[in-house]
């Protein structure tokens, strides 16, 4: 990505911006988060199929915040995440300047969000063949078969909460699970906590989750946790007519329709 | 051995459904003594976090009861709840929890009979699903718990 490197340089250089936030090369072949500051930094920036890792995580956060006006890097699921966050008032045109990778690997840089939000309208949320499949073959069981599935998958589950440090809409300074009275979230590595503690953040992110798979991808234990955030989605398109992350429309989970599905209130 | 007595949670509004409740007292009507009810502002305000809690200290079966709809006292905190759990049903069905323990009605403060039809057929219903023992079997601590304040 030539482009996305001269152009980051040019912006550090011009001191549009304070900070790019890219991809860079890291241990073991994998890549980590780049923060450049100076535009000889911007050379260290890549882009390639490992860059998977949702950089709008760290966007929300207070010391990157502070470093001044932030460039980032932004794949599609990236781009989603940063207009819900804006939506959610989060990011503004005033900190943020989106260079857009779009899907064919060019760059785009987006002159404000709402031009960003026009763009990923394009693109429907859709849920991969491989997902629609394990989803399926777990509605198919009945729901004992289930409940033992997921105590059984959640089980090696030590709460590290690596899932929630890489999802961008994890932004919250005190998170339920750190309250302690009452404990809403028992902090042993126990089923009762994993499984409270995966409803919940699953729960947390209905109407929200911008199906990137970043918390599957940085789960240590490779727990199938995206397969409840992507069941949400398919609820939300089921019910309300599908999540599009949007910084007019009202968010799905705080606004209602007077007609909403309600068989099975007595 | 002594049948099966299932503990019942409700969580109600305090505008329609404990109102509602109230009358049914007042009507002596009888109904199944099985049931706790807990005493919120508004359906709204009922957290699922609440409701799952509920399973924890071992109850068997849950009524989660508000205005109907266009009634709520504060214009439209029974339309958001629904929405919330439409949501949580559909995953607490997807992780396997029994949501025929977990009942959710209209009840208006008029409706003092229909508050302990759907108390009965609650009891009804659970008593023949037998105890969660399933989630208790989960919920048993790990660790003794102190819990302060």
């Amino acid at each position: 990505m030539d482009e996305l490197r001269k152009r980051a340089k040019e912006l550090l250089e011009a001191g549009t911006v304070k900070v790019v936030i890219g991809y860079e090369n890291g241990t073991a072949g994998r890549t980590r988060a780049l923060f450049a500051e100076e535009p000889k930094a911007a050379e260290k920036l890549i882009f390639d199929s490992r860059c998977i890792m949702n950089l709008a995580s760290y966007i929300t956060k207070a010391e990157v915040k502070a470093k001044g006006k932030m460039a980032i890097a932004a794949t599609l699921p990236v781009m989603r995440a940063i207009i819900q966050l804006a939506s959610e008032f989060q990011v503004s045109d005033n900190n943020l300047l989106v260079l857009g990778i779009t899907p064919e690997s060019t760059m785009i840089e987006f002159k404000d969000i709402a031009e960003v939000e026009a763009f990923v309208h394009k693109y429907e949320i859709e849920i991969e063949a491989k997902y629609s499949e394990k989803l399926e073959k777990l509605n198919k069981m009945t729901p004992s078969e289930r409940w033992n599935f997921w105590i059984e998958e959640l089980s090696p589950c030590f709460k590290c909460y690596a899932c929630r440090a890489a999802c961008p809409m994890c932004y919250c300074h005190k998170c339920t699970v750190e309250f302690n009275q009452p404990q809403w979230i028992p902090v042993p590595s126990h089923d009762l906590g994993n499984l409270e503690w995966h409803m919940m953040r699953a729960i947390h992110l209905a109407g929200r989750c911008v199906d990137c798979d970043a918390c599957y991808n940085a789960c240590p234990l490779g727990i199938p946790l995206n397969l409840l955030t992507k069941r949400m989605l398919i609820d939300a398109k089921e019910h309300f007519g599908g999540y599009q992350p949007s910084i007019k429309a009202d968010h799905l989970m705080s606004t209602y329709k007077p007609d909403d599905k309600d068989n099975f209130i007595m | 051995m002594a049948e099966f007595e299932p503990k019942i949670v409700a969580f109600v509004c305090n505008w329609c459904t404990y109102a509602g409740a109230d009358l049914t007292g007042t009507s002596r009507i009888k109904y199944a003594s099985n049931v706790r009810i807990v005493r919120f502002p508004c359906t709204g305000r009922i957290d699922y976090m609440l409701l799952i809690k509920a399973f924890d200290e071992g109850t068997d079966g849950i009524i989660v009861s508000g205005c109907h709809p266009n009634d709520c006292h504060y214009t439209s905190g029974n339309f958001h709840a629904r929405r919330r759990w439409i949501m949580f049903r559909s995953l607490c069905d997807f992780m396997g929890i029994d949501i025929r323990r977990i009942k959710f009605s209209w009840v208006s403060a008029a409706e003092g009979a229909k508050w302990a039809n759907i108390v009965n057929s609650t009891v009804t219903a659970v008593r023949e699903l037998g105890p969660y023992d399933e989630y208790k079997k989960v919920a048993k601590k790990p660790v003794k718990e102190v819990i302060h304040g």
